[in-house]
């Protein structure tokens, strides 16, 4: 297929429904509705389900029930509407079915504004719902990228039983870049063994539930969803790495953090400091061993992120306090550009930094001084 | 290489349209695109804009805080823009809608009357392709050809009837930057 240039969020949308979405469920959001808006048209054109809910919340119990029968199913909305998701995401993770759903990111908390932000990513990657759950986020950086883990998704979803997120930013949503469609897949219901979609008298019943009232019985889900997770960890890991190999200073970013950083490295590049880029692509499971390895050679890292530096607390856990982590991010809906990220660089490499303050807190006392 | 573009104006101007179509000659000469529209509350009134990169390499950020390119169609955009501009950048200013001339001498300001040029085509809304196609003299990884072919490869069908018009307006942007550059 030839590239033509795709609109993030309408790429989603084209992308899911070739990945075979037989339902989707939704309710309108900026910076997301495109994907709801192509879809109403999309869905009945093909003869599939699309519904606009009442609410978030009846969307993602639509997606649960729709789930349950064995179909591949999505929801997509913004920060506040994925806030009030949160509880049906955790009775999907409880019951075990598959299910996607992309959260284009805006500038929050509470309604706050329609800016591209990643403020969402502890309640997506630590678990937003109640209970022992571990849902598989993605973070597309780019057009092509957001059609590829769309379908990647909805494979990732039903292999492992799991909730799969897509967490872009406004800006990605909102992008136009060629991109490559992938082929039409024709719908194929898989056979599963536990999707409650119709005995016809042929078979013993299925139940798909949420609740387990004996402690014990409980807790072997926790262990079975925990194993699972294990496996997730160890097969699912995904990144991208730039100008790594040499690398003095790593910079760690996501989404469209990470490829603002990206332009930043050049330009340091070209000025003859040895920086390099990781751009974790699964942000669950986290690239931990990469970063344990690089913490080995490296000297120094710096996070940037569009939050206050809540990835940087997992990439922390992996460099182990062996060299210096340093932070910046920008909040609320602003979107850095590479001078500052650059700006950043370029102070690593002049002095000698210290990893006794934490990198919020100097962050902090640099943005104060700005 | 890599050249960013940022074009301004009034909602209604045709802005994000005349992105794109810069955007679709790139895709189709095999360069690398972003394409990003201002979709914040500023669209609704005041200045609407969108940013385009071309490289040809994987492009990192889609947004650019100095531009070495811009069009201007109205004068809010010409003031936002014009102290932004990096140092001998081209700025495409609409001079049919703006009442001042350039206020800095370290970047090239060129003032076109896209309205009254698209005026005599015959359809006033085609100063936005006057504008394309002025800046084309100073984009060197996008021909007017291309943009040419990637206006007749995407335009819907239902368009079709006003490639000629369209390319008339590119043109004669395009011959009046000339005409006052040489």
């Amino acid at each position: 297929m030839p590239k033509e240039l795709w609109k993030g969020n309408e790429a989603i949308a084209e992308a899911a429904v070739r990945a075979g979405l037989e339902a989707y469920f939704g309710y309108p959001i900026t910076p997301q509705t495109e994907i709801l808006e192509y879809l109403s048209r999309r869905m009945p054109e093909l003869g599939r389900t699309f519904v606009q809910a009442e609410s978030e919340l009846g969307a993602i119990n639509m997606v649960y029930g729709a789930a349950c029968t064995g179909v591949r199913v999505m929801s997509s909305s913004s920060s506040p509407g994925v806030s009030l998701m949160m509880e049906g995401i955790s009775y999907i993770a409880g019951t075990e079915v598959p299910a996607v759903l992309v959260n284009v990111m805006r500038g929050g908390p509470g309604l706050g504004n329609i800016a591209p932000a990643q403020g969402d990513y502890n309640q997506a990657v630590h678990g937003g719902g109640h209970g022992d759950y571990q849902p598989i986020v993605l973070a597309p950086a780019s057009v092509q990228e957001a059609i590829d883990l769309t379908v990647l998704s909805f494979d990732l979803a039903e292999k492992y039983r799991a909730i799969c997120m897509v967490i872009l930013d406004g800006c990605v949503g909102q992008m136009m870049e060629p991109a490559q469609m992938p082929e039409m897949k024709p719908i194929q219901r898989a056979n599963w063994d536990w999707a409650t979609d119709g005995k016809m008298g042929k078979r013993e019943r299925r139940i798909l539930t949420s609740i387990y009232l004996d402690p014990i019985e409980e807790e072997k889900l926790n262990l079975r969803l925990l194993n699972r997770w294990r496996t997730i960890q160890a097969n699912e890991i995904r990144y991208k790495e730039y100008f790594l190999d040499d690398a003095e200073i790593v910079i760690v970013g996501f989404g469209t953090a990470g490829r603002v950083a990206l332009s930043a490295v050049r330009t340091a590049r070209e000025q003859g400091i040895k920086v390099g880029l990781l751009r974790p692509i699964t942000v669950s499971p986290f690239p931990s061993e990469v970063i344990d390895q690089l913490a080995g050679r490296a000297e120094a890292f710096l996070v940037t992120e569009m939050n206050s530096g809540q990835m940087l607390e997992d990439v922390r856990l992996a460099v182990k306090g062996r060299v210096p982590v340093e932070f910046y991010g920008r909040l609320g809906g602003v979107v850095p550009f590479p001078d500052e990220i650059l700006s950043e660089i370029q102070r690593m490499a002049k002095i000698k930094l210290s990893a006794n303050v934490h990198p919020r807190d100097a962050w902090l006392e640099r943005m104060a001084k700005v | 290489m890599q050249k960013e573009i940022i074009i301004s104006g009034f909602g209604g101007q045709g802005v994000l349209f005349a992105g794109q179509v810069i955007a679709y000659a790139a895709m189709d000469s095999g360069k690398e695109v972003t394409w990003i529209p201002s979709y914040g509350p500023e669209m609704r009134g005041g200045t609407a804009n969108c940013t385009v990169v071309i490289a040809d390499q994987e492009i990192g950020s889609p947004l650019v805080k100095n531009p070495p390119l811009a069009i201007a169609l109205n004068l809010p955009s010409f003031d936002k823009y014009e102290p932004l501009m990096q140092a001998g950048g081209t700025l495409i200013v609409n001079q049919s809608m703006v009442d001042r001339g350039a206020q800095r001498n370290d970047i090239h300001v060129i003032l076109v009357p896209c309205n009254e040029i698209a005026e005599g085509i015959g359809d006033k809304k085609l100063m936005n392709m006057v504008a394309v196609g002025a800046l084309l003299t100073a984009l060197s990884q996008v021909s007017l050809k291309d943009v040419e072919k990637a206006l007749e490869a995407h335009l819907p069908a239902r368009h079709k009837h006003l490639l000629p018009k369209n390319y008339e307006a590119l043109k004669r942007g395009f011959e009046t930057h000339t005409k006052r550059v040489g």
